[in-house]
């Protein structure tokens, strides 16, 4: 088909296309092409117009919801009826130190147990257990997926009796004559990045395992073949190669590990003194604790706006690598 | 034909989806016959004394109204979870019970939310309402003068210690504290002479929830002053007091409990299961020197509750909490208390006060009272020696009601009580001086109340 130019008035083949036919002008055969088409379309449509229409109801419907409620002062008690307040709930955000602090420990959560953390031992994980003995591998396998399948109540709780005082930590490091820790209070936020580390590598390592099987092995072994080291085939073979793959993995992590909260909430419920209160937990205690529904939900909405920068940031990378 | 399948498809659909979502609603609104009952359900699995007490409402209700049903519905959380599980079904007729428990700190913040039903007409038809003390009364009032709820029976709260670690330690079997530092000498004292022992149990922070505020703070805030004020909220003009020298030596007093170690470790206080740990492990097992807890402790270890205690009231003895310098009225207590309420969205409310009217006859309240080691607020049994000797520690909780506070449970108030979680929780971490607890206390307090904040 020929490129329209943007000086065609009307849609439809180039002028060359219709002196070919010498006629009556025609009743403009290109609109009701378009009509029937527009028709065929929408005839295509509908099967999948349930699906849409419950999409909207139960998925956009909430999130539209979520927006509106966020502009009012909407409490779960203690008030007779509700009023718009414009931004008074972001503005307050944003002057709020809980919030900033709330802010701060989720990219710290982020950073640590998602991009640090189940990213690059998702992927050593992954190369190691290319190179293993098939008994090993499928036992290592198990073992990270069992974490991985776990509830997350479960796993929180596995955890938490893991970091408690008494708990099977430091009864090693007893027996070990270490020095004790007590992380869930001392550093939180560290020994719930552990936790999620521990809990979400299985799903990094799965899809770095697809990915390396990908890999073409005449690729690898040319490398071989011209003296390549392992880190340099690993750097200029493999991670370009998988780019896509790592580029997704991040954005699932990522997105994922801003929203964890029941993981937290079972081992340290934001404390002592909001030392591990992330977002989530943060919207938790507003809307449900204080009450605080319309600054509650704003909050959420802030959440969903630090996923998508996070997102956005990851398309690009993807995109200029390609 | 094609259209029309699609159209039966869609059709089907449709009807699918809105059956499903109909099911879900678990609301009173359904049957006439059935009233659905609320309550909380101890996160203790142990402990079943409303379980079982319910269940004999239960039937006694079903034997006297033929035909008509009664459906449990337990919300088995911590506090704070349970208020909040409680507001969202009260929003929707679809989810509001028939009869729900509530706790009077709440219930004037969910009577503004128009949750809850005035009683009015049903308590002037009800001659039982004359036997309920005033006071009890004046819990479940609203600020528009319309009474919202039944009191099952209120709590007083003082201090309790273990014999066993007394004896240890040198200190008296019938000790009684005049002062602060009479109970931080004992506390002391434990420390020293009963290792392995925690010497104090004063709740606090968020972890613990309306614990912390009311048998932690109050309890000592209330005993700054000389007892004719309400040192939170100021009644003349309406307005929340900000933090001054009493709130201070209050949380000088937290400080002082966690920095010198005489309570327990941090990490534990900061638990919130710490109070069932507290009931259920360290005092039966003389793990704990002095607690200052409520007077309802004891019914986690009667009969037929899981944690059998019957020696309790010989290894503990009992004390009331004295005043900061021992300055009249000398002792200092806090009542609560939780009332049957019926929601505004309920959908049989007549059944669900003859619910009530059934629970609350003279013989069932008593059996409660007992039950729940709470405190009588029937007059005809408050004067019953079968009650009074029920149980040991009735009439010491009994006698602390005339010089007991209650709280000003005003809408705002359980967004005070977080904002004195938190600075309870500053000091005891260590996070925050005293000075900038109550300075974070004063700021907390203009958000919670929307400035209606006076200093004194």
């Amino acid at each position: 088909m020929t490129a329209a130019t943007p000086q065609h008035t009307g849609p439809g083949p180039g002028p060359e296309v219709r002196k070919a036919p010498p006629g009556p002008p025609a009743p403009d055969p290109a609109r009701r092409a378009r009509s029937a088409t527009t028709r065929r379309a929408l005839f295509r449509a509908l099967p999948v117009s349930p699906a849409v229409i419950l999409l909207l109801l139960f998925l956009a419907g909430p999130i539209a919801y979520c927006v509106v409620i966020a502009f009012t002062d909407l409490q779960l008690t203690g008030q007779a009826e509700e009023s718009f307040v414009g931004f008074e709930n972001f503005r307050r955000a944003f002057q709020d130190e809980a919030f900033l602090n709330a802010v701060w420990l989720t990219l710290v959560f982020t950073v640590l147990s998602s991009l640090i953390g189940q990213n690059t031992l998702g992927l050593a994980l992954a190369s190691l257990m290319q190179r293993a003995s098939k008994p090993v591998r499928t036992l290592t396998g198990g073992i990270v997926v069992t974490a991985w399948v776990l509830p997350e109540v479960v796993a929180g709780f596995l955890l938490y009796a893991f970091f408690r005082r008494e708990g099977t930590l430091n009864a090693i490091l007893d027996w070990l004559r270490l020095p004790s820790q007590n992380w869930l209070f001392t550093l939180p936020i560290l020994a719930v990045s552990f936790a999620n580390v521990w809990r979400g590598t299985a799903f990094s390592m799965l899809v770095y395992s697809a990915a390396l099987n990908e890999i073409p092995k005449e690729v690898t072994e040319a490398a071989e073949v011209d003296g390549a080291s392992g880190w340099r085939r690993m750097w200029h073979i493999t991670l370009p190669m998988i780019r896509r793959s790592i580029g997704t993995n991040l954005m699932l992590n990522t997105l994922q590990t801003l929203s964890v909260f029941g993981l937290i909430w079972v081992m340290t419920r934001g404390g002592p003194s909001g030392k591990s209160q992330t977002l989530p937990l943060f919207m938790y205690e507003q809307a449900f604790q204080n009450s605080l529904i319309g600054y509650g939900t704003a909050v959420a909405l802030l959440l969903l706006l630090i996923g998508s920068l996070f997102s956005v940031v990851y398309l690009r990378l993807l995109r200029t690598e390609v | 034909m094609r259209p029309t399948v699609r159209f039966t498809a869609l059709f089907t659909l449709t009807a699918l989806a809105s059956t499903t979502l109909a099911a879900c609603g678990s609301g009173s609104g359904g049957d006439p016959d059935t009233v659905k009952v609320s309550f909380k359900q101890s996160t203790d699995n142990s402990i079943k004394v409303m379980d079982t007490y319910l269940a004999d409402i239960k039937k006694q209700f079903e034997k006297a109204n033929p035909g008509k049903k009664v459906e449990l519905v337990p919300i088995k959380a911590p506090d704070s979870e349970y208020y909040t599980k409680l507001q969202q079904m009260l929003r929707s007729p679809k989810t509001a019970p028939d009869l729900v428990y509530e706790d009077t700190f709440l219930i004037n913040s969910d009577i503004t939310s128009g949750y809850l039903k005035p009683l009015d007409e049903y308590l002037a038809k009800w001659k039982d309402w004359d036997q309920f003390i005033d006071t009890a009364k004046a819990a479940a009032k609203g600020e528009d003068g319309k009474t919202y709820g039944v009191p099952d029976g209120t709590d007083t709260r003082g201090l309790w210690f273990s014999k066993d670690v007394f004896a240890e330690a040198g200190l008296p079997a019938d000790w009684q504290p005049r002062t602060w530092d009479d109970v931080l000498a004992a506390a002391r004292a434990i420390k020293e002479k009963v290792p392995g022992v925690v010497p104090l149990n004063v709740y606090t922070g968020k972890p613990a929830g309306e614990a912390a505020t009311m048998q932690g703070f109050e309890m000592l805030l209330y005993g700054t002053n000389d007892g004719t004020t309400d040192p939170l909220y100021d009644k003349g003009s309406k307005k929340w007091i900000a933090a001054g020298q009493g709130f201070e030596d209050s949380l000088a007093f937290v400080e002082t409990v966690y920095k010198e170690k005489l309570g327990p470790e941090v990490s534990d206080a900061l638990d919130p299961n710490f109070g069932t740990k507290v009931r259920g492990e360290l005092l039966p097992q003389g793990k704990l020197g002095i607690a200052l807890d409520g007077s309802w402790l004891p019914q986690d270890w009667l009969e037929g509750s899981g944690h059998e205690w019957p020696e309790w009231s010989r290894e503990l003895g009992l004390a009331a909490m004295p005043t900061q310098n021992g300055q009249a009225p000398g002792k200092v207590s806090m009542s609560g208390g939780w009332t049957w309420s019926i929601p505004a969205k309920a959908g049989n409310p007549d059944l669900a006060f003859e619910f009530i009217k059934t629970m609350q006859t003279r013989a069932n309240a008593q059996k409660w009272y007992i039950a729940n080691s709470g405190i009588a607020v029937r007059e005809d049994v408050a004067d019953d020696p079968a009650y009074v000797d029920a149980q040991p520690g009735i009439e010491f909780f009994t006698e602390l009601v005339e010089s007991t506070h209650y709280r000003p449970a005003y809408p705002a108030y359980p967004k005070v009580s977080v904002a004195i979680q938190e600075a309870m929780e500053g000091v005891t971490t260590g996070d925050m001086s005293v000075g900038e607890a109550a300075r974070g206390y004063d700021e907390a307090l203009k958000e919670a109340t929307d400035n209606q904040v006076v200093r004194k």
